[in-house]
């Protein structure tokens, strides 16, 4: 059942003023299951994940012991070979629809230019596809949204938009990277609610990428913690009670809690030989 | 602006349904003030630089009786506000005044000549067009690389080159060394009395009307300055497309579209011109217009029978209402390019659209 | 090794994080620039062309070999290049070609400094006052400024000299009244994004007047950029008042102006084709001069704008 093989992942750029590791030997599998990576901004959870999707500028050096979809060796696959998996196989989910999504077409083309990238749909049937996908991440106008451009529909439609834009050609796994970051609290929960539906109902494996301990908790099965290009720990959601690592105790420490005194407040403690 | 943002929602909604008037309103402001300055800088060169204006448009060679009819007609004897509504009267009625040199009205010699300088600057444009943007994408994807370096060094070049400079070297070199293109001019004295033009761009007209030969003819007149001027805006489209393409290539939804496993060569062409394009149009309008100057000095290398030529020879002249003319219909040609930018910009970016 | 050492001191000292004084903030700042600056070769190229330039004009009597204006028209007419004594060859006057060159460039530094000292201070006031004042003001100033980027400014200047009559003085004039309005344009921007901010306001407080704030504390935000843009525009302006003496509107014989003597040389052109082709060539490379300094200066001075 394992979709995705990990091993010793590095992702380094060369500059001027020397090499930068910005992950340095990550290791996980991930199976039909929802897998959490956390950590803070600078800690190599996205440039990880646009690895596996081959989406790192093409200055990066990128290395593992094994890199491993479904039993096609990411590192030796041609460059059509990974762009037919892109969107095909493995879809990602970016950000903030305001930049993510082409500003000068509308959202149905956008859509069917996925699926037909990946599949030979003749045009009405793709329309009609594109339409259901549309209602199925709970639009409910979606003739009307089809022939919207991005910025004409709020944050939240637009992030829905996105999601249906990637999923449409049927994945089996999905990258989401701070899919809800750049929303409102509000609307996060929808989001996160239709991805986890989509996510369960077609059994997808999900990588979810986020700074925000709580919500990856609640969301995932299982949590990898990243610090400094490293996994610091990985542990399931449900036992994140008890982990180990300080720098996860630091972060489950900085999550606030009703009713609980905050005098002095906790601040998130950084020790150099984590990176180690 | 600011008002808006403070009340979300029902401001919203009120600045959109003002949108459309407003935008018809700054438009016709626009339009209505730069052709009021454009009139009154030539009216300030026309009439107040000169020492004595009269002298200025007929000459110092003319009878008394003359000056003195055309100092009456300029109505020199009022106060210079009142020469001014008098100036736009005319000029607003089609009266450019009369040419010295031809002695026939100069909006009948002016639209005479324009279509030879509107056929060389379109050609020069779609000669600049259709080869400086495919050079700069091709810049901006392989940024850094030895392509990179050439295209920056060919616009840099155009950036550089005395245009008139050029034309004299091309002259020396393509007809007189190599003979691949005709004598200066526009056409070959053995069509110009047989063939009948339409519009007077004459490329064209030959093509319409299925005289081949002919059509080779102009083509081998016009190939030379239409390809300097070509390359002149090359260099200015290139550097622009390329600088346009740097941009739209580090967003977001570049990133996006290969996340889909779109091609590159779909990403790049597709996506990234596209967005590309909307600023783009601007800097073809603008290179255009551009050209429609710079043809001033090519047109002299070439003898090319344009507003150009008519203007450096009323020039030489004195012939100041030829010039004041020239000036007023290549300043009205500006606007209007420089309007039609803006307006075609706002119809390609769905996002200043008004629906 | 106590060279080495006290030059890793002075380097030290530049870049240092924390100046002690203003001069040594500010000359640690020119340093930086300076490093980015030199880093890019071709942008070296531009500096040393224009200061080439600088040095030809400054020393043209002593570097002419001949007299720009007195010819041997009896023995020394149309010579070719190479030919003793005259290493660009004559004019149809007999004038040494290198001699009329190297004086012209003093003609075409006279050109780019006086429009620069015309065109860009009123540009830079226009566009300060007009993003400062905000308002009804920038409206009207700024509609002004629309208007004449709007015009043809080389059609435009023809006519000026047309009127002013034939002369290089005017023909400055008319290339300075026709490129002032990008200036103004951009120093608006600068203005408008310093307007808000808090040392305007701190400045505001302790009372001084409007014009002591756009004076004192707006403009020379606006230098940096400002510099830029003229060095790009040198080349421009270059070429605009070559095509005017190419057109016999700018310097009147018999000065050795560079475009004027295209002109003259266009009659010889198919047998005598140095005649027009060496000033092309000079024109060519302080243009390119300037423009690859003004490359460099921009990535240096502006990184967001680097690649553009």
């Amino acid at each position: 059942m394992t979709l995705l093989t990990v091993e010793n992942l590095k992702v380094h750029y060369p500059t001027r003023t020397g090499l930068v590791e910005a992950v340095r030997g990550v290791s996980f599998t991930l199976g039909r299951e929802r897998l959490g990576i956390v950590g803070e901004s600078g800690s190599g959870k996205s440039q990880t994940g646009r690895a596996i999707m081959g989406l790192t500028p093409p200055s990066a050096l990128i290395t593992a012991d094994r890199l491993d979809y479904a039993g096609i060796d990411l590192l030796r696959a041609s460059a059509r070979q990974r762009r037919s998996l892109r969107g095909g196989r493995i879809a990602m989910v970016l950000q903030d629809p305001k930049y993510s999504l082409d500003p000068v077409m509308t959202i149905g083309k956008q859509i069917v230019e996925t699926l037909r990238t990946h599949a030979r749909v003749p045009g009405d049937e793709a329309r009609r596809r594109a339409l259901e996908m549309l209602e199925a991440v709970q639009i409910r106008d979606p003739e009307r949204v089809y022939d919207l451009y991005p910025h004409e529909v709020s944050g939240g439609m637009g992030q829905r938009v996105m999601i249906a834009m990637m999923l449409i050609a049927g994945p089996e796994m999905l990258i989401a990277d701070e899919p809800t970051s750049a929303l409102d609290v509000t609307v996060q929960l929808e989001v996160l609610s239709i991805l986890d539906r989509l996510v369960r109902d077609r059994g997808m494996g999900l990588i979810f990428i986020s700074h925000d301990l709580r919500l990856v908790s609640s969301f995932c099965d299982r949590v990898l913690v990243m610090y400094a290009g490293r996994v610091v720990e990985e542990i399931a959601a449900g036992d994140l009670a008890h982990a180990k690592h300080p720098y996860t105790r630091g972060l489950i420490d900085c999550v606030p809690k009703l009713g609980e005194d905050r005098h002095p407040l906790p601040v998130l403690d950084r020790k150099p030989e984590w990176a180690q | 602006m600011a008002v808006i943002d403070a009340t979300e929602g029902s401001g919203r909604r009120r600045a959109r349904f003002l949108k459309p008037l407003s935008g018809v309103l700054r438009f016709a402001v626009v339009i209505l003030t730069t052709y009021l300055g454009l009139l009154a800088v030539t009216f300030f060169i026309g009439r107040v630089v000169p020492v004595d204006p009269v002298l200025a448009v007929l000459g110092d060679r003319a009878p008394a009786s003359a000056i003195a009819r055309v100092r009456a007609e300029m109505g020199l004897d009022l106060p210079l506000w009142q020469q001014f509504l008098l100036y736009l009267k005319q000029v607003l009625s089609g009266n450019l005044g009369n040419s010295v040199l031809t002695s026939r009205p100069v909006l009948e010699d002016v639209m005479r000549v324009f279509p030879a300088t509107l056929e060389l600057a379109t050609f020069g444009t779609i000669v600049g067009t259709a080869i400086g943007i495919p050079l700069g994408v091709l810049a901006a994807v392989k940024r850094g690389s030895i392509t990179d370096q050439v295209v920056r060094l060919i616009g840099l070049a155009g950036y550089s080159i005395p245009i008139f400079w050029l034309a004299l070297l091309g002259l020396v070199l393509f007809y007189a060394k190599l003979h691949w293109v005709a004598f200066p001019g526009r056409i070959d004295v053995t069509y110009e009395y047989t063939f009948t033009p339409i519009t007077g761009m004459l490329l064209f007209d030959a093509l319409i009307q299925r005289e081949w030969d002919v059509a080779w003819d102009v083509f081998r007149h016009i190939v030379l300055p239409g390809c300097l001027l070509g390359y002149f805006s090359l260099a200015y489209i290139s550097r622009m497309t390329r600088s346009f393409m740097l941009n739209e290539l580090g967003q977001e939804y570049i990133v996006a579209a290969r996340a889909k496993g779109l091609s590159e060569q779909r990403i790049i062409w597709f996506h990234a011109l596209r967005n590309a394009a909307v600023p783009l149009v601007t800097v073809v309008a603008l290179s255009y217009a551009g050209l429609l100057e710079g043809s001033v000095l090519t047109e002299t290398v070439f003898s090319w029978p344009g507003l150009g030529l008519y203007i450096t020879n009323s020039l030489q002249n004195a012939d100041m209402n030829a010039v004041l003319g020239g000036t007023i219909v290549i300043g009205s040609v500006f606007i209007a390019l420089n309007l039609f930018s803006d307006f075609l910009y706002r119809t390609l970016d769905p996002r200043t659209r008004v629906k | 090794m106590t060279d080495i050492s006290q030059f890793q001191s002075r380097r030290d000292w530049l870049l240092s994080n924390q100046p002690a004084s203003r001069l040594q903030a500010r000359l640690g700042r020119a340093y930086m620039i300076w490093l980015s600056f030199s880093a890019n070769r071709l942008a070296l190229v531009g500096l040393a062309v224009i200061l080439g330039l600088l040095l030809v004009a400054l020393f043209a009597p002593w570097l002419a070999p001949r007299s720009p204006f007195v010819g041997d028209l009896a023995n020394a007419r149309l010579l070719p290049p190479g030919t003793d004594g005259y290493l660009l060859g004559t004019d149809s006057q007999g004038r040494d070609i290198l001699s009329r060159l190297i004086h012209g460039s003093r003609l075409t530094l006279m050109v780019v400094v006086l429009v620069a000292i015309i065109a860009a201070p009123l540009g830079l006031l226009v566009g300060a006052v007009a993003g400062y004042a905000g308002g009804w003001i920038d409206a009207v100033l700024m509609r002004i400024t629309d208007i004449f980027l709007a015009f043809p400014k080389l059609v435009l200047a023809m006519a000026f000299v047309a009127a002013l009559g034939p002369g290089i003085e005017n023909a400055v004039l008319a290339i300075a009244i026709t490129s002032w309005p990008p200036y103004a344009r951009m120093a608006r921007a600068e203005a408008m994004g310093v307007r808000n901010s808090d040392y305007i306001a701190a400045v505001r407080l302790m009372g001084a007047s409007p014009a002591r704030i756009v004076i004192r504390h707006i403009m020379p935000m606006c230098l940096s950029s400002l510099i830029v843009r003229v060095t790009l525009d040198m080349a421009g302006i270059i070429l605009t008042a070559a095509g005017l003496g190419f057109l016999g509107l700018g310097a009147q014989p018999p000065l050795p102006e560079w475009g004027a003597m295209i002109a003259s040389g266009r009659l010889y052109i198919l047998d005598q084709w140095w005649v027009a082709t060496m000033p092309g060539i000079a024109i060519v490379i302080v243009s390119l001069g300037f423009n690859l300094l003004g490359d460099g200066l921009r990535d240096a001075l502006d990184p967001r704008e680097a690649g553009k």
